[in-house]
């Protein structure tokens, strides 16, 4: 396998874009990935998107993004994993770099949410779980986060103020974020006094509904060396499942999928968690960011929420966690979630990332996530 | 919400409970697979879920789906019944200060939701407090 550099990065701003359609949208961080890149061609390309069916009544994304982007006739692949579909179209866009087949291949993620009326899109993102047997009975999303989040809270002694500073840490972060929906800071009480979606979780314990897109150019690394590229190296790479029912893991509070993908992305890149200088990680809800750390290895099983309670988290903290203000801040359009991530881990990196910069970073960890965590993408990123 | 071959088709386990038992290692599946996902068998005799168990996490629905809206709020919670099999469904006829993870319930046959004003009535079951 060769060594995979990432050498341009795009995004359109988050949030509700009523003036742009899902294809500019993918249009619009394709040109900007690859005119960041200077590439004057690419090979093949890969399309993370969760539900265009869905959510704007459009498939065969795959071929409809190529042709718009001016890429008529190369092999373009729609991916598909829930929220977890950018982070995948990452995982097999390196691959084929990796495997010699293409040198230059565009990975991206889209999601036009806005064009759906709320109850159309809250069925939609539900079709990430089991339609027989969860949402059938009236689950949601944020009811499917809120049973964890009771279980850790249980289980743990988690606190309902614990799940508060996640999003305000995140908040905090987003406000320095150009491109985020909701790039503004909020106060733990007025989490408290959110309004309530499904008990424990209020409405700014959720990320919100967004339309959005962001790209990313692959080559091998001998080739971004000739192009005079600095160098952002893909050092590890994991994927995995687990039930696609919440209730039929062993216990509600441990992401499976995301340990045993960090554990193959560690393994490859020979790192462990404390060589991580910060992470961009899933955090549809904030008890999921809890969760995911846990998983990650950078707590032990249940101390998530002090550890955030402590700052451990924050920009400044022990192990960053979502410098760019995470989906809570900067808006999560499922899709397009995974590839944004490496967005903000290639403008870190770059030293482009003004006021929520995490200082000497040379290491990065992404963890993107699908559904009630049935799916896991997680990669590690380095800086030469 | 299911079309009619697709509901009648999921009557077996909405109305009946019915399971399949892994002649292999015992372990019971709801829905009914065709594999073991614990030991690999493809060998199952048929059996039917507990109907009565311990919550093991719930929640309060504010913001439903559009098929529950007239029903909002409502309790949902997984519950592990007393065969060890999980599932996931609306805990009604409780208070939602009385919901409790270890809390005793059964399963009930109830109405589910409404497919519009004319639609079909789906049915299957949910959990009540067990007296
Ligand atoms: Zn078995």
């Amino acid at each position: 396998m060769r060594d995979v550099a990432v050498i341009g990065v795009g995004i359109t701003p988050f949030g509700e874009l009523w003036n742009k359609s899902l294809r500019n949208l993918f249009t619009e961080a394709a040109l900007a990935a690859i005119d960041d890149s200077g590439v004057d061609r690419i090979q093949s390309m890969y399309v993370g998107c969760m539900s265009s069916g869905l959510f704007v009544g459009q498939e065969h994304l795959a071929a409809l993004a190529a042709d718009y982007l001016g890429q008529r006739h190369i092999p373009s692949t729609r991916v598909e994993s829930a929220c977890a579909s950018g982070g995948l179209a990452m995982r097999l866009g390196y691959m084929e770099v990796a495997s010699g087949m293409n040198d230059v291949v565009l990975v991206g993620g889209v999601e036009k949410m806005t064009d759906s009326t709320g109850p159309e899109a809250t069925f939609g993102l539900g079709t990430a779980a089991d339609q027989e047997y969860e949402c059938y009975h009236g689950i949601t999303f944020p009811g499917l986060y809120a049973l964890i989040a009771r279980a850790h809270m249980e289980k743990y002694g988690t606190t309902r103020e614990q799940l508060a500073m996640v999003a305000v840490k995140n908040h905090k972060n987003g406000a320095n974020n150009p491109n985020a929906q909701y790039p503004f800071e909020i106060t733990v009480d007025g989490v408290l006094k959110s309004v309530m979606i499904a008990d424990p979780l209020r409405i700014l314990d959720c990320s919100p509904i967004t339309d959005g897109a962001a790209a990313a150019i692959l080559c091998p690394v001998d080739m971004a060396k000739k192009l005079g590229k600095p160098i952002i190296k893909v050092i590890g790479t994991g994927h995995a499942t687990d039930t696609i029912q919440l209730c039929d893991r062993d216990d509600p509070t441990w992401l499976e999928a995301t340990y045993l993908a960090a554990k193959q992305a560690y393994a490859m890149a020979d790192k462990k968690p404390s060589d991580i200088d910060f992470f961009e990680v899933h955090d549809c809800f904030t008890i999921a960011e809890i969760c995911v750390m846990e998983a990650l290895g950078l707590v032990d099983k249940g101390k998530g929420g002090p550890a955030v309670e402590a700052g451990k988290t924050a920009i400044e903290g022990k192990f960053p966690i979502n410098p760019s203000g995470g989906l809570k801040s900067k808006g999560h359009p499922v899709g397009a979630t995974g590839i944004a991530q490496v967005y903000e881990i290639v403008k870190q990196f770059r030293g482009e990332a003004e006021g929520r910069q995490v200082k000497n970073a040379r290491i990065a960890m992404t963890q993107n996530m699908g559904g009630s965590g049935a799916s896991t993408v997680t990669h590690i990123f380095e800086r030469e | 919400m299911p079309t009619p071959s697709r509901y009648w088709r999921e009557i077996p386990q909405r109305y009946r409970y019915e399971a399949s038992r892994c002649t292999g290692c015992g372990k019971i599946f709801f829905p009914p697979r065709l594999v073991c996902s614990a030991c690999g068998s493809r060998e199952f005799e048929p059996t039917k879920i507990a109907e009565a168990g311990k919550v093991m996490t719930y929640t309060v629905i504010h913001t439903p789906p559009q098929p529950f809206v007239d029903q909002a709020p409502y309790a949902m919670g997984i519950v592990e019944l007393d065969d060890g099999v999980r599932i996931t469904g609306q805990i009604v006829d409780c208070d939602f200060s009385e919901l409790a993870v270890g809390k005793r319930v059964r399963l009930e046959f109830r109405r589910i939701s409404q497919d519009g004003k004319a639609g079909v009535i789906f049915y299957g079951y949910k959990f009540v407090p067990e007296i």
